[in-house]
């Protein structure tokens, strides 16, 4: 119980530290507004510009949650294909490897080529969903080829047909894996959604990017604090909902989620 | 009594060129106890998955008395679903043969009683103590009402007051059914208080170098154990088994 206070008491009370601190020495030193704002400030611009910044908020969590959904959808059809047959896999894999390996900023030109004049927001979909897929992939593969042998068999000893084995052995097996990869992936696919707006951005998907560079433009240090506090806080939300449900998929029989007693 | 099963010449060598074992001929009576004893690494593991159908032999035949024979199998390990509650882990057999859940469920408490664990039907894996877990394993393997029930050396890993304790259960819950059962094991005082036959395995390729049987009345308690006739057919399965180490 108090392992749990403490556990939001602590960081929350370096936070007002490290606010108060920075309020203070803003004004103590007299440092521009345009080098760096002082909290207070960035929250008047976080009031007074919060229609266009929680519209940008929406825009950048859409993007973030389609990508995330379709890397969790493609990437675990993927996994079953390569833990099915190890010809696909040893196919296909180094293709998923380099699609991965190729930085998304350096790909984002040539998408926002092919299909940002007409789709700006299905480029920023196609630039989030490469960030995002590959955690999912990994960790489900590995994971649906974690199965106890000895279960395996005693599917194969009792007649279950392929989909019987992956539905009630091998995802439950793999869940543990594939949880935590969706927590990398959850985050990488914010950072996949905010990096392909800063690379292909036109200022027709007028996420939280867009409002950051455009604030630098018009040098708007404060709102441009304000969209960086919220794209913060999207990603923290984001990692504490995953966490929080791999804690409930698992805490019933998981070792990891299971604390010892006694 | 008539074979459930005969083996006749099975060998099986694996694609690595290891020959496991060889030449084995063997008839698993029905409604008796057959254990099979050898060192490790004399291929009854092996044995075990040709005769349940996981492994094919690479020569020789497997005749069963009857057209689909259900099977019960236990591992060394428990290997029990870890996120499916106990009675779930029981009822599994029964649904992956397509039976209803709620049907399923229904035989696997039953069972679960039987084996003393009528408590923890709704418990998961990871709250039993080994000995529980192995009877959960026990119950799965009983709950289809098998022909055969292989079992292979299941008990090794507990410690010899809960080996002797689970001894006695398997006892009498094949008094219930008379599956046939093939024990395997390393243990000569387990395989002389639980089988009928004994059939004792030489080392790498396993071949069976003897067969003793075992002329003690069922239904045996812990009495029995320290009796001259207990005593003398494991000084019997002892020295066959010396025989066959010195052999290979």
């Amino acid at each position: 119980m108090t392992g749990s206070v403490l556990k939001i008491l602590l960081p929350l009370a370096v936070a007002i530290a490290a606010f108060a601190t920075w309020e203070i020495a803003v004004r103590a030193f007299a440092i521009p507004v345009y080098v760096l704002p002082p909290p207070s400030a960035i929250w008047t611009a976080l009031v007074t510009d919060q229609a266009s910044l929680f519209h940008s908020l929406w825009i950048t969590l859409r993007v973030t949650l389609e990508a995330f959904a379709l890397a969790l959808v493609s990437g675990f059809l993927i996994a079953v294909l390569f833990s099915r047959n190890r010809l696909i896999e040893l196919t296909f894999a180094p293709y998923a490897v380099a699609l991965q390996a190729t930085p998304v900023v350096a790909i984002a030109p040539l998408i926002s080529i092919w299909v940002g004049e007409a789709h700006p927001e299905l480029a920023l979909l196609i630039l989030a969903w490469i960030v995002a897929v590959f955690p999912v992939l990994t960790s489900a593969t590995v994971g649906l080829r974690s199965a106890d042998p000895n279960l395996v068999d005693l599917f194969r000893l009792h007649g279950a047909g392929p989909l019987q084995r992956l539905w009630r052995l091998e995802l439950p097996s793999a869940l543990p894996q594939i949880l935590s990869g969706m927590k990398v992936s959850g985050s990488l696919a914010l950072i996949g959604a905010v990096v392909a707006e800063f690379a292909a951005g036109s200022g027709a998907a007028t996420g939280l990017a867009w409002r950051i560079i455009e604030s630098g433009n018009r040098l708007q240090i404060p709102r441009m604090f304000a969209a960086l506090a919220l794209l913060c806080a999207l990603g923290i939300a984001i990692y504490l909902l995953l966490s929080l449900l791999e804690h409930r998929c698992l805490r019933q029989w998981h070792a990891s989620a299971k604390a010892r007693e006694g | 009594m008539t074979a459930l099963v005969r083996l006749n010449g099975l060998s099986k060598r694996f694609t690595t060129g290891v020959e496991a074992v060889r030449g084995i001929d063997l008839a698993l009576k029905q409604g008796a106890i057959t254990a099979l004893l050898g060192p490790s690494g004399s291929g009854k593991s092996t044995l075990l998955r040709m005769i349940a159908g996981l492994s094919a032999p690479s020569t020789g035949t497997l005749t069963w008395a009857t057209e689909r024979p259900r099977l019960g199998v236990v591992f060394q390990e428990p290997t029990l679903m870890p996120w499916a509650r106990v009675e779930d882990n029981v009822g599994l057999p029964l649904e992956l043969d397509g039976v209803a859940r709620h049907a399923a469920r229904s035989a696997a408490q039953a069972m679960l009683a039987r084996v003393g664990l009528k408590d923890f039907t709704k418990a998961y894996p990871s709250e039993l103590s080994g000995g529980m877990k192995m009877r959960v394993s026990l119950a799965r393997a009983l709950v289809g009402n098998p022909h055969l029930l292989l079992l292979d050396e299941p008990f090794a890993a507990l410690d010899e007051i809960m080996r002797a304790q689970l001894n006695r259960d398997l006892l009498a819950l094949w008094a219930l059914e008379h599956p046939a059962v093939l024990f395997i094991t390393h243990s000569i005082y387990e395989a002389v208080f639980l089988a009928e036959r004994i059939h004792v395995l030489s080392p790498r390729p396993g071949r069976i170098v003897a067969e003793i049987p075992v002329s003690l009345p069922y239904p045996r308690d812990d009495g029995i154990r320290l009796t001259p006739a207990f005593l003398d057919i494991a000084r019997d399965v002892s020295s066959a088994l010396a025989q066959a180490m010195e052999t290979a």
